[in-house]
């Protein structure tokens, strides 16, 4: 059986920083970018516990992973506060339509 | 009275009519019958002048009063030498001769125009020109020095030049007046000349100190020869006024002004300034100056006489007769007689002016016809016109009780001594010419305007005798050419009080051996007199000088000149009343009995006719040689303007311009290129850059992690 590492940890959260990025990129609507948001908040946290584990953060990381849930609580709600107001404004929450800052 | 009244009298003559003339020129605009306040001055200035006359003659006639003001001092100056210039009035005898000679005339002339000026759109104006006329003549009479004269000098020009020209819309009124114009100032240049010559050489202006140091001995360029050019620039500028050959053309045409004009200022007073500056500068003629002015005043005399032989224009042959009698002054007074030629002065303004007016009398009646062909038989018409006319006619024929008899006959007389002493007979044959030439041509004008059948029937039955205004100035000249107001022996001028008293010829004081042969002789302690008290008395202003008594009485001429003028004095009559008697028998035989027909004897001398007709060409000369001279060398001055000095501005101005378009050029291709260009760039940059704004989140996050691995593949290296 193979010994679970630090590079394990790293390479997991890695893959799901990937894979928000890639929601955030990829998504049109505005919610599922915002999931891609919170994989790529996730993928921090874990990055925190593990090098918690691992590394000599020690308890600070895993208080500042739990800081980032609260964060994240907080950036969802304004997030969707936002999207709500776009959809407000332009009548859908596809994200490809909002391009007003081009202006 | 004494000296400052005098004084104070002199300046109020001179200064009145300059007010006359601002008033009624500036109110005549506004007030109809503004001209009234003009003769109300010129009447003023008449009983000014009588009194100044009569306390003068009586009282003071042997005082010469000087009142002078130092207009310029400069003194003590680093860059200027010292000079004093002073301005001022002298009273002798001549000044007051002279002017009631232009007061009188002014005033009668003031008179006479209100009827013949009389309904003139310009009539204040004329009136305004007149005061300004009299005004400037008055200067000239008082000027004591050469400065003032040559101000005055111009201002009278002035005058004439606008009286000439008063009804300037006629193109040969306004050509006249710039023909006078000009001809004077030809003469005036020389007389400026002549003005510079003497201020270098004596820093002053003023005659008496000028004469004190030719007295001592100070000459232009210490030699003789100089000072008669001197003499003889100043002379010019009597050329210039007083008409005289070969400046002369200028009279003629000036009869286009006004003829009352005609009288006061071409006939009597005016012209008669350049006799009067020659007796003025007298003492300082050498004898070459002396003989050339008798030369210019004898051709003077003879031609014009022959020209008024055959003019048709009353007018016209009043002005060449005028011109005729100048130049018996001129010459007089080149012959040394001086003061029979002021005494002709005198008398030739009375019966001059009185012609003058007769004939603005007869052009009036005749309503505007000059051309005495046309006239005749006005005898019956007008007899006032007719006695004055015919009076005045005897007085310049040198008949005998008149004026002009006595007058002439001095001058003649002097002629033959001048004649007798140096062998020149010349100007006396001239002289005895010329009065029988003028008694024919005078009485032919008589003849021809007067008596006989009226040419023009239609035009004599409109005929009518002029108003009382005019009859009476005429009437008043005719009376003083009479011989009583100048002595009571009708022969001979010499006992009467106008030249035993009044006049006396000055001391030349230019060097014995410049002098004339027969005046060498003259006592020297007279002139050296003269000089003490000129020295002694101008400085100061206001100061009249008492001169002792009797000081203008020297013994002027040489005991020689005037024994020799006595004693031919009685064949001097004689022969002036016989060419005087044939000349008016001529015209009798000729124009009244027509016992000789006028035209067949033009035709039988036909050249000599055509010659006289036509003024001797001279008109046509000078068109010929100084006009067109003159307007070739305009030409060539024109063209060169046009062609090389325009030629270099516009040539400039084409370099400019071609130097302009270059940078114009370089300008909007090179720099606005350069310009345009770095603008072009940046918006082509601009264009591409637009291209990574898409304003859509997801692709901005996509640089942001793309930058970012890329930094991350950079740092690593590190």
């Amino acid at each position: 059986m193979m010994h679970i590492g630090l590079n394990h940890f790293l390479v997991l959260s890695a893959a799901l920083f990937s894979l928000g990025v890639f929601g955030i990129v990829t998504r049109k609507n505005a919610v599922m970018v915002l999931m891609g948001l919170e994989l790529v908040l996730n993928s921090a946290n874990i990055n925190f516990v593990a090098f918690a584990k691992y590394g000599n953060l020690g308890n600070q990381g895993q208080l500042i992973a739990l800081f980032v849930v609260v964060l994240a609580a907080a950036e969802a709600a304004i997030a969707l506060a936002i999207v709500l107001n776009i959809y407000k404004t332009f009548n859908s929450i596809n994200v490809d339509e909002v391009d007003s800052l081009k202006e | 009275m004494n000296e400052f009244i005098l004084t104070n009298i002199s300046l109020a003559i001179m200064v009145l009519p300059i007010i006359g003339f601002f008033f009624t020129l500036i109110l005549g605009k506004k007030i109809k019958k503004m001209y009234y306040f003009e003769l109300f001055i010129s009447f003023c200035v008449i009983a000014l002048t009588a009194v100044l006359v009569f306390s003068k003659l009586s009282w003071f006639s042997g005082t010469k009063i000087v009142s002078e003001y130092t207009w310029i001092d400069i003194k003590n100056s680093s860059v200027l030498p010292n000079l004093q210039v002073d301005l001022g009035i002298m009273i002798d005898n001549m000044t007051v001769l002279l002017m009631s000679v232009v007061a009188l005339i002014s005033f009668l002339v003031h008179i006479f125009s209100i009827v013949y000026m009389d309904g003139d759109k310009r009539f204040n104006r004329y009136y305004a020109y007149l005061g300004l006329f009299t005004f400037s003549m008055n200067g000239i009479v008082f000027a004591h020095d050469i400065l003032m004269m040559y101000i005055f000098w111009e201002l009278v020009g002035i005058t004439s030049y606008l009286l000439i020209g008063f009804w300037y819309e006629k193109d040969s009124a306004s050509n006249a007046s710039k023909k006078a114009f000009l001809s004077n100032r030809v003469g005036d240049v020389g007389m400026f000349g002549g003005i510079l010559m003497l201020f270098t050489t004596y820093h002053t202006f003023t005659f008496d100190k000028i004469f004190a140091q030719i007295q001592m001995g100070v000459l232009p360029f210490n030699s003789e020869f100089w000072l008669t050019v001197t003499g003889l620039l100043v002379f010019m500028g009597a050329v210039g006024k007083s008409a005289q050959f070969p400046l002369h053309i200028w009279l003629p045409d000036a009869m286009e002004g006004p003829t009352p004009v005609s009288a006061l200022i071409h006939a009597a007073t005016m012209v008669a300034a350049g006799v009067y500056l020659i007796t003025r500068v007298f003492a300082m003629l050498t004898g070459d100056a002396l003989f050339v002015i008798a030369c210019i005043g004898a051709i003077s005399a003879f031609m014009p006489a022959t020209i008024a032989l055959t003019q048709k224009d009353i007018k016209k042959v009043l002005a060449y007769s005028t011109i005729s009698q100048l130049g018996y002054m001129v010459m007089a007074l080149g012959l040394g007689a001086f003061s029979f030629a002021f005494f002709h002065l005198v008398t030739h303004a009375f019966f001059k002016a009185c012609l003058f007016l007769g004939s603005g009398s007869v052009i009036l009646g005749m309503h505007h016809e000059q051309d005495i062909t046309k006239m005749g038989g006005l005898r019956k018409k007008m007899p006032w016109t007719y006695a004055t006319f015919l009076m005045a006619t005897l007085a310049i024929s040198g008949v005998p009780l008149t004026s002009g008899f006595l007058s002439k006959d001095g001058i003649l007389a002097g002629s033959l001594a001048y004649g007798q002493l140096t062998g020149h007979w010349i100007f006396a044959a001239v002289g005895y010419l010329v009065a029988g030439l003028t008694a024919f041509y005078m009485f032919r004008l008589v003849i021809i305007t007067f008596h006989g059948e009226p040419a023009d029937k239609e035009k004599f039955g409109h005929v009518h005798e002029t108003p009382f205004s005019m009859v009476a100035p005429l009437v008043i000249l005719s009376g003083l050419s009479i011989f009583i107001w100048y002595t009571p022996n009708p022969v001979s001028a010499d006992s009467g009080w106008f030249l035993s008293k009044w006049i006396s010829t000055p001391v030349s004081v230019v060097p014995n051996h410049a002098r004339y042969n027969f005046m060498q002789s003259e006592a020297k302690n007279a002139a050296k007199t003269e000089q003490a008290k000129v020295l002694t008395g101008t400085e100061t202003w206001n100061k009249a000088i008492e001169a002792p008594e009797n000081m203008e009485h020297h013994i002027v001429h040489s005991e020689v000149y005037t024994e020799t003028l006595h004693s031919l004095h009685y064949p001097a009559i004689f022969l002036s009343v016989l060419l005087g008697g044939l000349g008016i028998l001529f015209a009798f035989v000729m124009y009244q009995w027509k016992k000789v027909s006028a035209d067949k004897l033009a035709n039988a001398v036909k050249p000599l006719y055509l010659f006289s007709l036509n003024k001797w060409y001279i008109d046509e000369f000078y068109q010929a040689t100084f006009i067109a001279f003159t307007m070739l060398l305009s030409k060539v001055l024109y063209w060169f303007d046009s062609t090389i000095v325009d030629g270099v501005v516009n040539g400039a101005a084409f370099v400019t311009r071609m130097i302009s378009k270059f940078c114009g050029k370089f300008d909007s291709v090179v720099v606005d290129g350069l310009v345009n260009l770095v603008a072009y760039i940046s918006g082509f940059i601009g264009i591409f850059f637009k291209k990574f704004q898409t304003g859509k989140v997801q692709t901005y996050l996509i640089y942001v992690v793309f930058s970012l691995v890329i930094l991350l593949f950079i740092f690593k290296s590190f």
